[in-house]
């Protein structure tokens, strides 16, 4: 079927302290794989991942983008922000580190575990960062052929 | 196997958000850290925390949270009753602290499984 070649993707602004509209990106890629029968626990990984990376923009930089392209072959998901940047990737990626403020902690986030939550739910994981610039999010989650099985 | 509705009525919950109150409860989670829950709760668990923020909203959602239990006498903030109604997620509350809403459905579900 031709549609199973076709690409969908989208787009999504995101503003650093703007926790109402969190989730919104996460949300479309859910409705999008599931519309393509992608199986229900790789539709949660990719939820997860997008979600905390969502919701890393929001908390430590200004503002950002989140992209993400899904493929017969993948789950493609890029995070590009303006914001401090980050200073130690390993330390940052270690369970429980985190420099999110108290307030930030009050409504429960900064337990340091958002990294490592997108990095065990993705296939492959790429973090970059400029201190003082911003910080790129690469995360790739492999699909089959029988995994994405548009019938539409 | 127990349903929210179930809960609702043996703890003497209110109704905040009323998602599929026919849902099943496998078990529960308790937890005030977003993205430990993110981590830890599975599908069809109860979460229950003291947090009443939009996000509860959005976390309960990707999770396939059954239900969430506010304790305390905490209200959930009207934006996530709006949100969670829209997800059509159940939101419920109890004047009780997390350890006695704890304790009472440590019962109910143990007792629930062996049946
Ligand atoms: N986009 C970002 N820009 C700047 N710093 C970041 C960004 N993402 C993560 N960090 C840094 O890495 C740390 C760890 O991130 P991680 O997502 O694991 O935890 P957290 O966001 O602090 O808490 P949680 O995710 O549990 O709510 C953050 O506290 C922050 O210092
Ligand atoms: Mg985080």
């Amino acid at each position: 079927m031709a549609s199973n070649r076709r690409t969908i993707e989208g787009c999504f602004q995101l503003m650093g302290g703007a926790f109402a509209g969190a989730g919104a990106a996460s949300s479309e890629l859910k409705t999008v794989l599931m519309s393509l029968g992608v199986p229900q626990g790789i539709v949660r990984r990719a939820s997860i991942a997008a979600f905390e990376a969502e919701m890393n923009v929001i908390i430590h930089a200004v503002a950002g983008t989140l992209h993400y392209e899904v493929t017969p072959a993948k789950i493609h998901i890029d995070v590009t922000d303006m914001g401090p940047g980050i200073e130690d990737i390993d330390l940052a990626m270690q369970e429980g580190y985190s420099t999110a403020p108290d307030w930030v902690r009050e409504m429960g986030w900064g337990a340091g575990m958002g990294l490592p939550n997108i990095k065990r739910n993705a296939d492959a994981f790429k973090l970059d960062s400029v201190v003082g610039e911003g910080t790129t999010l690469e995360i790739n989650i492999f699909l089959t052929e029988e995994n994405y099985a548009d019938n539409t | 196997m127990l349903t929210i509705h179930d809960i609702v009525e043996k703890l003497g919950l209110d109704v905040k958000a009323q998602g599929d109150l026919q849902k099943d409860v496998a078990g529960c989670y308790i937890s005030d850290l977003l993205s430990d829950v993110m981590a830890n709760s599975k599908d069809h668990d109860l979460w229950v925390t003291l947090q009443t923020h939009p996000n509860v909203v959005a976390v309960a959602v990707i999770k396939g949270i059954s239900g969430v239990i506010i304790t305390n006498n905490r209200t959930p903030e009207a934006e996530t009753v709006k949100k969670a109604e829209m997800e059509k997620v159940t939101i419920l509350t109890s004047p009780h602290s997390t350890f006695d809403i704890a304790g009472r459905l440590y019962q109910l579900l143990m007792s629930g499984s062996d049946k």
